[in-house]
């Protein structure tokens, strides 16, 4: 499901994020942040909930304006950047129900909108479509109503929508957040077929899980600095569980200062 | 069929079909990103618009279409800023349409609030053939708008961080949406009326969704349900003295009592074969 990378960036990072700042209202979420994610990398984002994990990926696919840093992705500053078709993105996944039914596949059919401008979806859109479909194990349920899927499958379908894209970077904000443990299985089968087509992957996560072996490197936000940046540390799960405000020792090579806290 | 030979019968009826199919046609995105009372802003402002064309002696029509895009626009822009004060903005907004209207038909030579009547409930017997061209051409719009880019309305409706990041001009789409509800309000002004059109953006989405489970399909049954009840409520107020307005409005609610209650057992029946295909042992004894 790879298109061709253009050989002019292929040694460029796929994202790089440096020194970006954000807030939320008065509120500084992002203090300060480098993320270098480089192409074929799987990168997971990890930290307690409130250090900025869920906006610094907002951030990158430029839901988040930056009150000051530089982004760019695939080589090009941000604010030229219009290759969406490149990027899978799956959003934290809300619960409410939308107020009119959409099948599954009229979910992950507006992922090709990324790929065909006017909207008219030929036969490769189609099969792209039912590929995605069939990689998150939802081919079954095309014709079923979102509205009526567990949270595990509904998760299912918002992945699907991001990889009928073809993307060669896919952005994933907390997908396994409130999917039980056969969903997630099903994830991270999908993932690890992705992973080994090549393609560069930063997701959010509040805990390695099933994903675990397919993470190279973790990024550890905390207050809205990067407190980790390396390989992901042991047992990172447990810590970085909410409340549990722990960095795992061998780690914070480039960090900030720590910070002094009851739990640090 | 006698009602067919008259000409003001026939420009009715035509009007009450393209009502039929706009206003459920925009009501079902408006539904889907829960903005159903936007039509009933956009009424209330539109009211203005009439107001200034009997001021002006211009046509109400077109000069409710006028207030009306200017209106949709200032709450989208209310709308997308997302800010908490935004309701009591779009309160001003509407209510201050509507006093606005109230009070310039009072300034108009041989104006009162009477001349607004039809206008609020729907009249069939006051689309002039001037109106009906207005109308035809504004359907027109609605229609090209709502199915040729449903894809992007959809998408843009259903999950808008996502729909910006797949690239689509969301501000850009999220604009002409709103433009096409208020051009939607006046097609649907003569017959139904500016203080019903919103019920015809929702009812029909309501009851057709009651038995769907896909968007498609829940925007076309919209669309024939609206088709079905305004024709038959424009030829029902033939025969009785009534505004038309409120014959299809009334008829749209029958229509959604009758789908709420076929929807029951046939949402019981699908999920019923949902855990069938799901599990792998399924119990009997137990009730759900």
């Amino acid at each position: 499901m790879q298109s061709t990378p253009r050989p002019a960036d292929e040694d460029q990072p796929v994202i790089s994020l440096r020194g970006a700042t954000a807030s939320l209202g008065s509120r500084p979420v992002l203090r300060g942040v480098d993320l270098t994610v480089r192409r074929g990398e799987v990168v997971a984002l990890l930290g307690a909930n409130g250090s900025g994990k869920s906006t610094a990926v907002r951030a990158v696919v430029g839901q988040v304006p930056l009150t000051d840093g530089a982004l760019s992705l695939f080589g090009t500053d941000f604010r030229r950047f219009r290759q969406w078709s490149r990027i899978g993105y799956v959003p934290q996944r809300t619960t409410a129900a939308s107020g009119v039914p959409a099948t599954v596949r009229e979910v992950v059919s507006s992922g090709r909108l990324a790929r065909s401008r006017f909207g008219i979806l030929r036969g490769a859109d189609r099969a792209a479509v039912e590929r995605a479909l069939a990689l998150v194990d939802m081919d079954g349920y095309a014709d079923a109503s979102v509205n009526a899927l567990s949270g595990g499958q509904h998760q299912r379908v918002l992945i699907a929508r991001a990889l009928a894209v073809e993307p060669e970077l896919l952005i994933m904000d907390e997908p396994m957040a409130g999917v039980d443990l056969a969903n997630q299985e099903v994830l991270a089968n999908a993932l690890r077929e992705q992973v080994a087509a090549g393609t560069t992957v930063l997701l959010v996560l509040h805990e390695l899980g099933p994903l675990e072996p397919l993470i190279g490197r973790a990024v550890v936000l905390r207050d809205g600095c990067v407190v980790h940046d390396g390989p992901p540390p042991e047992a990172v799960g447990q810590h970085a569980l909410p409340g549990h405000d722990h960095v795992h020792p061998h780690a914070a090579h480039d960090a900030e200062p720590l910070r002094t806290g009851l739990l640090s | 069929m006698e009602l067919l030979h008259f000409a003001f019968m026939q420009r009715a009826l035509l009007a009450a079909a393209l009502v039929g199919i706009t206003a459920p046609a925009i009501g079902t995105y408006l539904v889907q990103r829960r903005q159903a009372v936007m039509g009933d802003g956009i009424g209330h402002v539109a009211m203005t618009g009439v107001a200034l064309g009997f001021l002006l002696n211009t046509s109400p029509v077109w000069m409710a279409t006028l207030v009306a895009v200017v209106g949709a626009v200032g709450m989208e822009l209310i709308r997308s800023r997302g800010k908490t004060s935004g309701d009591i903005a779009l309160a001003m907004l509407f209510y201050g349409g509507l006093a606005g209207g109230v009070m310039i038909i009072n300034l108009s030579p041989g104006g009162s609030t009477a001349n607004l009547s039809s206008y609020l409930f729907g009249s069939i017997t006051t689309v002039s053939a001037e109106d009906i061209t207005a109308v035809v051409i504004l359907a027109a719009f609605v229609i090209a708008v709502t199915l040729g880019l449903r894809r992007q309305l959809f998408a843009i409706s259903q999950d808008e961080e996502f729909a910006r990041v797949t690239g689509l001009p969301v501000r850009a789409l999220n604009l002409l949406m709103a433009v096409t509800a208020a051009v939607t309000v006046t097609v649907a002004m003569r017959i139904v009326g500016l203080l019903l059109v919103s019920a015809m953006m929702v009812i029909p989405v309501a009851a057709a969704q009651r038995v769907t489970r896909g968007f498609a399909a829940t925007l076309s049954l919209a669309m024939g349900i609206g088709v079905v009840v305004s024709l038959s409520g424009t030829a029902v107020t033939y025969y009785i003295d009534a505004p038309s307005g409120a014959t299809i409005v009334l008829l749209a609610i029958a229509v959604f009592v009758a789908t709420t209650a076929l929807s029951t057992p046939l949402a019981r029946r699908r999920a019923k074969a949902a855990r069938a295909a799901e599990e792998v042992c399924t119990r009997d004894d137990v009730k759900v």
